[in-house]
């Protein structure tokens, strides 16, 4: 292999790690404030691609992708407030099957609004042929607007839960909720605001990969699967160790391309999940300690 | 200040209160002493609000509080410090102190925390010079004094403790009951949970004693603490056998 195919295979396995991360951060942000896993996750990122690409039909690109994130994150608050947030002290596994259940009810609702066609958003800027040519690497545009978009993402929600009142009160909602609940905070509104996060992130994810990798009704799954997978990986509930867990997953997977028949590209990422869930359930970067101290 | 009439409730179906009546003036330290298990971390979560009440009464500052969410107790002015410290663990010592503010926060948008927050510091000064560190990091002592002081930043007029010299080495449970004091002679009302029953006595007014979910002695303070039963019982004493030998 020379270095151009390496870095060719390199930077593609780094925008789908970065998705990847992302889709994991919206199921660490809800576990954190919920100690339960949204298996409606991948849902969000599809909805949101979705939207927005019915929106593109009557309104320009950006529009429509910010008004697609908003609609997917009032869906994400109707969806706790109708389900999850009346519960009385749920069982974990009640909640698992409510958002299990949700994630089929919304793929089957997409299908009806928007058939089984295949659907796209165009490139963010030039087409799917334009290339950039970095030190002999071909690069598309829309992989640096992945990646750029990504780490923004990445950014501001670090400075959200680190520097803001809400950001800190969400926190202090994952570490103690009891105490936080004596500290006049409502946890109740805080798991509301954790669901429309993770929607609004997953939505932001959706729309930035759709244009590579296409968007159809039923593509949150395997998308929630990989997240999935990253979330446990990097250890639940830890977005910084999800970021590092999703770029060795993609490039993983994008290796696994020159090994193996593409068909096998799903193998890595099973494979991992089941290792790490067998081997060290708490993560690569997870300790006791770590589980006593989440953190987003 | 709190008035509690024929107060009930548990756990499932287990009752761990029966008919608790008592009340705290303004003012006052009152405590609560009794053994392991004997409801009164339990009564503590009913006022606050944590554990729903399942019949009786609770009227705190004339306005009848069964039922309230302990997130707006919290904005009426009653402050529970929860037994075994809960300080926010994966959060910094400021970010706990800034969080107590909560309230002051939601009340007035344009509050800022850092005049209570060097308060805190003048009374506390250890917090201060770990400000920037875990929470989770502290010593046992020190997360009880940041639990205290979280709950102080509210500047509640009713602060409940629930056994803060747990597990505690003796000096700091000095220290401890010295910010008690303070927050008495500040004019903030007090109702202390406590194990070690001397002390608390010691720095209270009155004191009830809570046995298997009823409280079975009521007094002043002083007369608690020359009480046959309670001296055996809670202080270690017992006067009938020593009067034999």
């Amino acid at each position: 292999m020379n270095t151009q195919l390496f870095f060719q295979y390199f930077v593609a396995g780094v925008t789908y790690g970065a998705i990847y991360a992302i889709v994991a951060i919206g199921f660490n942000i809800i576990y954190n404030t919920t100690g339960i896993i949204n298996f409606a996750q991948g849902e969000f990122v599809m909805l949101g691609a979705m939207t927005a690409v019915t929106l593109n039909n009557f309104i320009p690109l950006p529009v429509a992708i910010i008004l697609a994130v908003i609609i997917t994150i009032i869906i994400g608050a109707l969806i706790e407030i109708l389900f999850i947030r009346w519960l009385v002290s749920p069982s974990v596994l009640r909640m698992i099957i409510i958002t299990i259940g949700l994630s089929i009810v919304i793929r089957e609702v997409a299908l009806h609004i928007w058939g089984d066609g295949i659907y796209a958003l165009p490139y963010f800027t030039g087409t799917a042929l334009k290339t950039l040519s970095v030190g002999g690497v071909f690069i598309s545009p829309q992989i640096l607007w992945v990646l750029g978009i990504c780490s923004i993402t990445v950014i501001i929600l670090n400075l959200y839960f680190k520097y803001t009142l809400m950001g800190r009160k969400m926190r202090a909602c994952a570490s103690n909720r009891s105490a936080a609940r004596l500290c006049g905070i409502n946890a109740k509104n805080m798991v509301t605001l954790s669901f429309m996060l993770s929607a609004g992130i997953g939505a932001i994810a959706g729309c930035i990969v759709s244009p590579i990798t296409y968007v159809q009704y039923d593509s949150g799954t395997p998308l929630a699967i990989k997240g999935f997978t990253v979330a446990i990986f990097g250890g639940l509930g830890n977005s910084m160790a999800a970021v590092v867990a999703g770029l060795i997953l993609g490039i993983l997977e994008s290796f696994s391309i020159w090994l193996m028949p593409t068909a096998f590209k799903d193998v890595i990422s099973i494979s991992i999940l089941l290792f790490i869930l067998f081997v060290k359930p708490s993560g690569i970067f997870g300790n006791k300690e770590a589980l006593n101290l989440k953190e987003f | 200040m709190l008035k509690i009439k024929n107060l009930e409730s548990g756990y499932g179906r287990s009752k761990a209160l029966k008919k608790i009546t008592m009340h705290v003036g303004r003012g006052e330290i009152v405590t609560i002493i009794g053994a392991n298990g004997a409801g009164k971390t339990t009564l503590l979560n009913t006022i606050s609000g944590l554990i729903s009440a399942w019949s009786g009464e609770v009227i705190f500052d004339n306005q009848n509080s069964i039922g309230i969410a302990p997130e707006k107790m919290i904005f009426m002015g009653c402050a529970l410090v929860p037994e075994g410290r809960q300080v926010f663990a994966a959060m910094t010592v400021k970010e706990n102190l800034i969080l107590g503010a909560c309230v002051k926060y939601i009340k007035d948008k344009k509050y800022n925390s850092q005049k209570d927050i060097e308060r805190i510091y003048e009374i506390l000064p250890i917090l201060k010079d770990r400000q920037n560190q875990l929470a989770g990091t502290l010593s046992g002592g020190e997360q009880q004094m940041l639990a205290i002081a979280r709950a102080m930043m509210s500047n509640p007029k009713f602060i409940m403790m629930d056994e803060p010299s747990m597990g505690l080495a003796p000096l700091i449970v000095r220290d401890i009951f010295n910010i008690i004091k303070r927050l008495r002679e500040e004019g903030t009302t007090i109702l202390l949970v406590e194990q070690n029953a001397k002390m608390a006595l010691g720095i209270a007014d009155r004191g009830y004693v809570i046995e298997t979910g009823r409280i079975i002695i009521q007094g002043l303070s002083d007369e608690l603490l020359t009480n046959k039963d309670v001296q055996r019982a809670y202080l270690g004493r017992d006067l009938d056998s020593e009067i034999k030998i």
